[in-house]
């Protein structure tokens, strides 16, 4: 393992890619900060300027964003009660009342040193779990991975939209129907293409995530432009007030920090919980474990309320790497769109990345303790000059993020077909979005696609078309049975609710 | 059942899973791997009844959390120039060029949002355009087709 951190920390300390952990946050705080965008979008922009790196460098900069946008995302919860990603709802409940109080600089300023301990913290829990669980992994099979497919999916489905079950399958499985478009793996026989040679290849990655993300959110900010729901509120940026956390705050970070970020490691690890569940869990565990006069301040701007939520969603953001890097299973939409560049760039994530590619296994983690500290940097003395972007008007910013889209598209394949190809499927996912149909599972179930229908083949043909392979082996049967837990809850929950 | 946008789009979903699984059955496969148990029918055919299912089922369970959007708020004829523009964009980009096309494309976007800053208009088209190609095409060598910049002789 000691050689495996020196390499990561060889390749990370280079000059090129500390520059990209700076640049990656940079870019990521400010688009992390507008409503809307969140990690996704911000890391699916970055997929084109990524292609003319090394991997290792290219997946620097990803992670960067990634831990970026979710800062960014708390300013927005703190400033405007606009969250600018789901990880950072919860914040906003004692952030946004803080703010009000006239102490939005020691809001930010708490939400950056909590994102920072919790991603530090988790970075650490993350450096001595990967190998030993990328050990385990190696014991996986066909059958295994093609039931932990169908847990994740299952997973993400039931946690990414409240009581939008079956809409999140119904995503699911047209991202699997998007996926099977192209040649077959195995066969080489063409589906889905209707004699048009632009889809023999299949549909890009690139394109399906910047049509459904990207694009997509342009849209939707345009058309709900004149929606009073959803017009964002303005503040002033004169009241941000001091920066100082207090000793009494300190104190109460320091219990707080520790218990949210172990929770915040274990829900990310889990395939489709994510930062938004973390930082949930964390805020109601910190609730129910602070005293009585402590608990009374919750949701006017507590700052037990405002660090365990913060330190939890960074904290999910490490963990999520975790099955994307051992299991090739990302744990969240964003880590999946990170998956999609990595096979892109030819590597593939799974048990054998860090013998296979040990530069790049170690450098991301490597990567993680120091974009931490340059997020820290860069944050806290930036935080009323970050804040000034929230200022930038509608108008400008929805024809650059097109820009992007158009671009992204462009520099990979140089035709026009793909370009009508993405705005058609963004207009789509633009209406689906008006009705609350979520769009991570579609993703997810895209990257996963190929890689579950090559499992189940093998799982089928080695069990001679039989179906038994699903409890034959131990494993694999209990993939399948946290599954049906996960669906079985989900439906409790669902009557629950509804009696 | 209570029809709503939610029931018509999952009816269109379903719909769409059966044309999906009728093509699904219609993919040729060779005569060897007919019977197989697996081959390129098989994960499609599966596909196709989950789909099915999955639709099926939003059709017609009940639904408790229906979504109200207020149309009358939602600017339709705005997005539907936008969405113009960028099809024009997408029309021109090979033809006239990265350039040229790119710049003209957030010009017109900013004037179709309502932007009249012309000078701010200008700065955010056709030099942030280049200064994004040169970051591409320049520092990063990835490869822009530009037929109008090579006719003016600035790209080689």
């Amino acid at each position: 393992m000691i050689e495996g951190i020196l390499i990561g920390l060889t390749t990370a300390l280079t000059i090129q890619n500390i520059l990209m952990v700076m640049v990656g946050c940079f870019f990521g705080t400010i688009i992390g900060m507008l409503p809307g965008l969140g990690p996704m979008t911000a890391i699916a922009l970055m997929i084109p300027i990524t292609y003319g790196f090394e991997p290792a460098t290219g997946l620097i900069l990803m992670a960067g964003v990634y831990y970026g946008a979710v800062f960014g995302g708390s300013t927005s919860s703190i400033l405007l009660n606009a969250p600018g990603v789901p990880g950072t709802v919860a914040t906003s409940f004692d952030g946004y009342p803080m703010a009000q109080q006239g102490k939005a600089g020691k809001a930010l300023a708490i939400a950056a040193w909590s994102s920072f301990a919790g991603g530090t913290l988790s970075a650490i829990y993350l450096l001595f779990m990967a190998p030993s669980l990328s050990k385990v992994s190696l014991s996986f099979r066909s059958p295994d991975y093609f039931a932990l497919m169908i847990l994740g999916l299952t997973a993400i489905a039931a946690f990414s939209s409240k009581g939008q079950f079956l809409k999140a399958m119904m995503m699911v499985v047209l991202g699997l129907m998007l996926a099977s478009v192209g040649q077959d793996s195995l066969s080489d026989i063409t589906r889905y293409t209707f004699n048009n040679m632009n889809l023999t290849d299949g549909i890009s990655f690139v394109l399906v995530v910047m049509a459904t993300f990207a694009m997509s959110e342009a849209l939707t900010i345009i058309l709900k432009r004149n929606d009073p729901t959803s017009a964002a509120k303005q503040v002033s940026l004169t009241e941000l007030g001091s920066i100082k956390i207090n000793k009494e705050e300190r104190t109460k970070m320091y219990k707080t920090i520790p218990r949210s970020s172990v929770i915040g490691f274990l829900i990310g690890v889990l395939p489709g919980a994510g930062a938004t569940i973390a930082s949930f869990l964390a805020y109601g565990m910190e609730r129910n474990v602070v005293n009585d006069q402590e608990k009374e301040k919750f949701g006017k701007g507590s700052v037990n309320g405002l660090s365990a939520p913060e330190t939890a969603n960074n904290a999910a953001c490490s963990g999520s790497f975790v099955p994307m890097l051992t299991l090739g299973i990302p744990g969240s939409g964003t880590t999946a769109v990170m998956l999609g560049a990595l096979l892109g760039f030819g590597v593939q994530p799974g048990p054998r990345l860090y013998m296979t590619n040990p530069e790049i296994f170690w450098s991301i983690i490597m990567s993680m303790y120091i974009g931490m500290v340059i997020l820290l940097i860069l944050n806290l003395p930036l935080i009323p000059y970050i804040a000034r972007i929230l200022a930038v008007p509608k108008n400008y910013l929805i024809p650059l993020i097109l820009f992007f889209s158009v671009t992204g598209i462009y520099v990979m394949s140089f035709n026009n077909f793909d370009i009508y190809l993405m705005i058609g499927i963004a207009v789509v996912a633009t209406y689906l979005r008006l009705y609350d149909f979520p769009m991570p599972p579609l993703i997810l179930a895209f990257v996963l696609g190929g890689l579950m229908e090559e499992n189940l083949r093998r799982s089928l043909l080695l069990s001679n078309g039989s179906w038994e392979f699903l409890w034959d082996r131990t494993l694999t049967a209990c993939i399948l049975a946290t599954t049906i837990l996960i669906v079985v809850w989900h439906i409790y929950k669902t009557f629950k609710k509804k009696n | 059942m209570n029809i709503n946008t939610t029931k018509i789009i999952s009816l269109l979903f379903f719909i769409f899973s059966a044309f999906y699984l009728y093509l699904a059955y219609q993919i040729q496969v060779f005569t060897f791997d007919e019977n197989a148990p697996f081959n390129a029918r098989t994960f499609p055919i599966y596909l196709g009844y989950a789909g099915l299912f999955f639709s099926g089922l939003k059709l017609i369970l009940p639904d408790p959390n229906t979504i109200k959007v207020e149309h009358e708020h939602l600017e339709y004829k705005k997005t539907a120039i936008l969405i113009l523009i960028a099809i024009i964009y997408g029309a021109t980009i090979l033809k006239v060029g990265y350039f040229l096309s790119t710049s003209l494309f957030l010009f017109a976007s900013y004037y179709f949002l309502g932007e009249r800053r012309w000078i701010l208009m200008f700065l955010l088209s056709f030099p942030f355009v280049a200064a994004f190609m040169y970051l591409l095409h320049g520092i990063l060598d990835i490869y822009l087709r530009d037929p109008f910049l090579q006719l003016i002789g600035v790209m080689g």
